[in-house]
């Protein structure tokens, strides 16, 4: 039984008061709140087990090794992926994008083409640059619609021999689209190309499965989904990380040093260079479990249900204009209100306690097709409710009536 | 106590008579609505300030010692705080604008529109405000 006033007392910030009122937290998409299950898991291991890994022989590091260990096996099973070792544990999805391009530096030709949805972060999209620059390879981008979906009819007629990578979305940050990505994988695998999918947006709503959507890499970062910063994951099948060149070098990636050369360790370890963020990924493990005991399926009813009554309300605002408008979408409202700036409708609403985002959302291209500086926009967890939607539609109302 | 400083008291004043941010902000929107900042001309892409979210354009001249600027932002609030800003800096000797400080948009309650969160370019509008006096002094030596 999904009961949201029994979560939220998970929630230790969502009873802070911002500028005295209780806070209402609407920028979901750019950081979700740590539950206290998750601040014990952190706590408790710098309390009982702070240690490093994999190379010491006493307790308090075969501690902190088993339990990092068992992190990658639990977010293993979450993907489902074939092996832990597909598993790669990194600062956030930006690093484990940059991974990726880096290791395709010396395998790609420049005859070769990569294709990228006009809809990306900037973080899927300026990696691929600099490896396009490097290789001499092309960028080519998947249009958009006015509905903020993918023109599917244009990304099949990009697809052709020459692909060799094509980077898509799982869910829009700025736009909360949910792109077809199990179609978009099928096709570009028909080319012979690899497909990355950032799964940033996606992971804190949807339980992505890596081996039915056969996807060759998908990339995310815990503190999307109620764990804490600086900790993500990179996904890739086994014979493809294998055949990828390392990113950085140092201790843990090795196998053996001499000055005469040196070998690199297997996967995973092949990618983890350096003391990894131990507390991190352990606690990265602990937040999918806790959303796990929740349940995906509750989660994605819930916020769906907040997503129709806040677009229902907010669309009831004259003036007032929604984009991203497909059908499946995330709990995402981006707008605008005619005649007013983004940022002067978030400075009000934030003097009133209620955080949304304003901006560009890093996705210049999205806001250059629709031709606006930026939006609003109001991302919803599981933890929020109706009352606090009814007061950021009330604040949005002050601001209009403040700022027209 | 020099001309910039007197400016800023009477700021200050001012906004002390506010009982609460609505009044604050309403008198802010007051401000950016009112002024003409800046000729179009100079709104171009060399006077340009990019924040992250609004942008802000900033053009100065010297009349004879004394340095005038235009502005403006997209952002209406942002705008608001640049008619301050005006206030203070433009007529001013270089010399007083170089040594000037801004932490009256602290006192006044203003302090999150001057964060380093590179949100609305006002942090670096006062960088080059300070700036521009830097070059049209060592202009003005003989």
């Amino acid at each position: 039984m999904f009961d949201v006033h029994h979560i939220r007392q998970d929630f230790p910030i969502l009873s802070r008061e911002v500028k005295g009122h209780p806070l209402v937290y609407f920028d979901n998409a750019a950081t979700s709140q740590t539950p206290k299950q998750v601040i014990d898991v952190i706590s408790d291991y710098y309390s009982r087990y702070n240690a490093n890994i994999h190379r010491g022989v006493h307790t308090l590091s075969q501690e902190a090794t088993d339990t990092y260990e068992n992190a990658r096996y639990y977010i293993q099973r979450h993907f489902n992926a074939a092996h832990p070792h597909e598993i790669i544990f990194t600062s956030g999805t930006t690093h484990s994008i940059n991974i990726v391009a880096a290791g395709y530096a010396s395998l790609l030709h420049p005859e070769d083409e990569l294709l990228v949805s006009a809809m990306e972060h900037h973080s899927n999209i300026v990696p691929w640059q600099m490896l396009c620059e490097k290789t001499g390879a092309t960028l080519k981008v998947i249009p958009i619609t006015p509905l903020g979906t993918l023109d599917m009819d244009a990304f099949v007629s990009l697809l052709s021999s020459r692909t060799r990578l094509v980077f898509v979305n799982h869910v829009s940050n700025a736009l909360g689209t949910i792109n077809p990505i199990k179609i978009i994988i099928e096709k570009a695998h028909q080319v012979g190309a690899h497909v990355l999918i950032d799964g940033a947006q996606a992971s804190p709503h949807i339980k992505a499965d890596v081996q039915a959507l056969d996807v060759d890499y998908y990339v995310t970062s815990a503190h999307k989904l109620c764990g804490p910063t600086g900790v993500g994951m990179l996904y890739g099948k086994e014979a493809l990380l294998t055949a990828l060149p390392p990113y950085q070098g140092g201790g843990e990636m090795i196998d053996e040093v001499t000055f005469e050369k040196t070998t690199y360790a297997a996967l995973p370890h092949k990618f983890e260079a350096g003391t990894p963020h131990i507390c991190g990924g352990i606690a990265f493990g602990a937040a999918l479990e806790y959303l796990n005991k929740i349940g995906f399926e509750n989660i994605a009813t819930y916020e769906n249900e907040l997503l129709h009554y806040a677009t229902t309300a907010l669309l009831g605002i004259e003036g007032l204009k929604i984009y991203g408008q497909a059908d499946p979408k995330t709990a995402v409202i981006s707008f605008n209100i005619e005649g007013i700036h983004p940022y002067d409708i978030g400075i009000i609403l934030d003097q009133l306690g209620i955080a949304v985002r304003t901006g560009h959302h890093c996705t210049q291209p999205i806001m250059d097709y629709f031709k606006i500086p930026g939006t609003v926009r109001a991302s919803f967890s599981f933890y929020n409710t109706k009352e606090e939607i009814d007061r950021l539609v009330a604040g949005v109302r002050k601001a209009q009536a403040m700022l027209q | 106590m020099n001309s910039i400083e007197t400016k800023l008291d009477e700021i200050v004043a001012e906004f002390s008579f506010f009982e609460d941010w609505t009044q604050r902000y309403e008198y802010l929107i007051e401000l950016g609505k009112s002024l003409p900042l800046i000729a179009a001309e100079y709104k171009n892409d060399s006077n340009i300030i990019k924040g992250c979210q609004s942008k802000v354009w900033v053009h100065a001249e010297l009349d004879k010692d004394r340095l005038v600027f235009t502005a403006d932002s997209d952002a209406i609030l942002t705008k608001g705080i640049i008619a301050l800003l005006i206030r203070v800096f433009s007529g001013e000797n270089p010399n007083a604008i170089i040594e000037a400080n801004t932490s009256f948009i602290d006192q006044i309650g203003l302090k999150e529109h001057l964060s380093p969160t590179r949100a609305n370019g006002l942090v670096s509008m006062i960088k080059q405000m300070k700036l521009y006096a830097i070059a049209f002094q060592t202009q003005l030596k003989p």
